[in-house]
């Protein structure tokens, strides 16, 4: 079989709901789904030593995170039975209270959409080469971390 | 040979650079991180894992082409 090039998962900026609602539009057509499930990452103005941050500044190693994301995308298909799976992951700068990661998985039944995104959220957590740059109001800033 | 080094985030940050070319004898990772750290002294307080071409690796592995080695700061990703 050949092998599939990765797909470009980043997008500049935020994620917006515009573009959200309209990926979900885009699925009337395969009626075969009978259930979506949405992940949605949010950033988050957490109060850091009395600073709020404003906003995370994204950067990757893009080629190598393709690559992953591409990964995940294979073992989740091999491991459920999805109908079509799509992620969207920010670059640049995203103000707290804006969408920096979209993850959306289809199926025909529900119970496997809730296992899949779970799997999918948690792989691209762990294995992707994504920072970020936690900025504060003062502009000062420090890394971000995943636990 | 000559090795590609990319370095991501705070890594990039402690040694204001993201990319250089260098010259070495084929080495360990181990090697290649001490002659680093020497050249950067602030790597090493810093949490990092190492890729060779876009696969992470250990410290035992051995370079003895010419790779793109990529040191890679605690993941952020979601």
């Amino acid at each position: 079989m050949e092998k599939k090039k990765p797909k470009n998962v980043f997008v500049q900026g935020a994620i917006s709901s515009q573009f959200i609602g309209e990926s979900i539009a885009k699925h009337q057509t395969k009626t075969s789904i009978g259930a979506h499930n949405i992940f949605l990452g949010q950033v988050r103005a957490d109060e850091i030593d009395g600073k709020v941050i404003t906003a995370i500044d994204y950067t990757a190693y893009e080629e190598m995170a393709n690559q992953k994301f591409h990964e995940i995308r294979e073992a989740t298909f091999a491991k459920y039975n999805l109908t079509c799976m799509h992620i969207y992951h920010s670059l640049g700068a995203v103000t707290a209270g804006e969408i920096c990661l979209f993850v959306f998985v289809s199926s025909p039944r529900r119970k496997v959409v809730f296992e899949a995104l779970e799997y999918v959220v948690e792989a691209i957590k762990a294995d992707v080469p994504v920072f970020g740059k936690e900025i504060f109001e003062d502009q000062t800033h420090q890394w971000k971390q995943n636990t | 040979m000559q090795l590609t080094i990319k370095y991501f985030g705070m890594l990039a940050e402690a040694t204001s650079i993201t990319e250089e070319q260098l010259q070495t004898e084929a080495c360990s990772v181990s090697d290649l991180l001490k002659k680093l750290k020497n050249q950067y002294p602030k790597l090493n307080d810093k949490d990092f894992k190492v890729a060779i071409n876009q696969e992470l690796v250990n410290n035992n592995y051995r370079i003895d082409n010419e790779v793109e080695v990529a040191l890679l700061p605690p993941f952020a990703g979601g």
